[in-house]
């Protein structure tokens, strides 16, 4: 895959003595959705490396060959590309709904408020929240506010989104909204890196899933639905052993 | 019931020298308030920083602004000063000297306080946007940071009106001496004055104190 959209090679990560990342490698292609889990630790701190929200001790991460770096004199443009949702959604509480999603096009894209205005409004439209353009965060329950903060990362026009665990913090009705909007988003050929441990939806979604333990990759498979069935792996197997009652 | 001794408020200028005595009060309060403020952002970002040589030099200060009189710091300022170093300070310019002193510290604790209490997962965020730094600081950080602090220093900016009356001590006339003087020179003809003079002094204090507090009650509503 010389051509992949990411490319995350030797990737070391660790806390002081405690390494969480061990030379992992993981490329990923344009269209492609990814999942990480189900289990296993590292999973968020990989999503935070490859947009360089944490320091590495090793390796690298490349988007479209170029060296995504924490000290980078292009970070911004970088981050530009790489939209992340987190699980605490993370609005700006002192911004209306509408000055959350502008702030960054106007702000870093310089793009025009007019035309910015209109994305967003579409934007919002598409996630069923137009009426709330005016409203804070706080007015919102946490499941339109995870859709704000999609449309918020959509809107930078991103090559790839990382969504971490971004429907664990919700109330399980509300989990439905937000991989609704997620499963449009794979259907009109976002890329996207997901940590998630919505199983169903890991099985709806995926083009591949990852597993991690102990720092690197110890299961991957083109085929979600096989992996679900008929893990290869003794880990796997007691890990989804875990999910039957 | 006795006279209340207000009669001698309207004797002459009384009236107007108390609000001239207020707004001395009001005077060296503003400016120093406006001081502090200024310092205080610098001083609570930098104990914010990664230096631990600026946190502990800052934390010796803060404590050393709490436990000391603000009376003691002001004498030592404006009559210790002249003999030792041979500085000739004026009143005005010892009062804001300390209480800019004092705000500074307490300010700069505010501002440190304010800042740490927005989560990490904020920084990130705008990071994540691909805001520059300084851009997370002055779109997400700061504005989240002043609505916190308004209503924290605003009670500071109350307690330092408060605590100007400290400078009839070294000799300013403000507006509690101006009551002082003007029921000394009534003493004969309105003995009651000290009643209803300090009384007005009180009154004006509240008047200028609680819209000051009412408005923090209003933003702290409206920014909750």
């Amino acid at each position: 895959m010389g051509n992949a959209l990411l490319e995350i090679k030797g990737l070391k990560k660790a806390y002081g003595e405690h390494l969480v990342l061990d030379g992992l490698d993981l490329a990923v292609d344009r269209g492609e959705v990814v999942v990480i889990g189900p289990s296993g630790c590292g999973k968020s701190t990989l999503l935070r490396c490859v947009n360089a929200l944490e320091d590495i001790q090793g390796g690298e991460v490349r988007l479209n060959g170029e060296l995504v770096r924490r000290d980078g004199k292009n970070i911004s443009q970088m981050r530009q590309k790489i939209g992340m949702v987190f699980q605490s959604y993370d609005l700006f509480p002192h911004k209306t709904i509408l000055e959350n999603i502008l702030l960054a096009p106007l702000k870093v894209q310089k793009r025009p408020r007019p035309e910015a205005e209109g994305e967003a409004l579409e934007l919002l439209a598409r996630v069923g929240l137009a009426d709330r353009r005016d409203d804070y965060p706080r007015q919102l329950s946490g499941g339109q506010k995870q859709r704000v903060a999609i449309v918020r990362a959509l809107i930078m026009h991103p090559e790839i989104l990382l969504l971490d665990e971004i429907t664990a913090a919700l109330d399980p009705e509300m989990v439905h909204e937000v991989l609704q909007v997620v499963l449009g988003l794979a259907r009109s050929g976002s890329t996207m890196l997901i940590v998630t441990h919505e199983m169903a939806f890991a099985r709806a979604i995926a083009d591949r899933v990852v597993f991690l333990e102990d720092g690197h990759i110890v299961e991957e498979s083109r085929e979600p639905k096989a992996f679900f069935d008929r893990p290869a792996t003794e880990r796997a197997r007691q890990f989804l052993r875990t999910f039957e009652y | 019931m006795r006279s209340l001794g207000l009669d001698v408020l309207w004797k002459g200028k009384n009236f107007v020298r108390l609000l001239g005595g207020l707004w001395v009060a009001v005077r060296i309060s503003l400016i120093s308030v406006a001081i502090s403020i200024a310092l205080g952002v610098v001083i609570g970002v930098l104990a914010t920083g990664r230096s631990r040589v600026f946190k502990a030099v800052f934390r010796v200060y803060l404590e050393i602004v709490r436990v000391m009189p603000q009376m003691v710091l002001l004498f030592v300022v404006y009559f210790g000063t002249t003999r030792v170093f041979g500085w000739d300070l004026s009143a005005e310019f010892s009062a804001i000297l300390v209480f800019s002193f004092w705000g500074a510290a307490e300010m700069g604790d505010l501002v440190r306080g304010a800042l740490i209490s927005i989560p990490r997962i904020q920084y990130e965020s705008a990071e994540a946007l691909g805001l520059s730094g300084g851009q997370v600081y002055r779109y997400v950080i700061l504005p989240q940071t002043v609505r916190r602090l308004i209503p924290l220093s605003i009670n500071l900016i109350t307690r330092m009106i408060k605590t100007t009356n400290l400078v009839m001590m070294i000799g300013m006339v403000e507006v509690l001496k101006v009551a002082q003087q003007i029921i000394e020179a009534n003493r004969q003809s309105s003995p009651n004055a000290a009643f209803g003079l300090f009384a007005v002094v009180l009154l004006l204090y509240f008047a200028i104190c609680w819209p000051i507090s009412r408005l923090a009650g209003y933003l702290e509503k409206r920014w909750a």
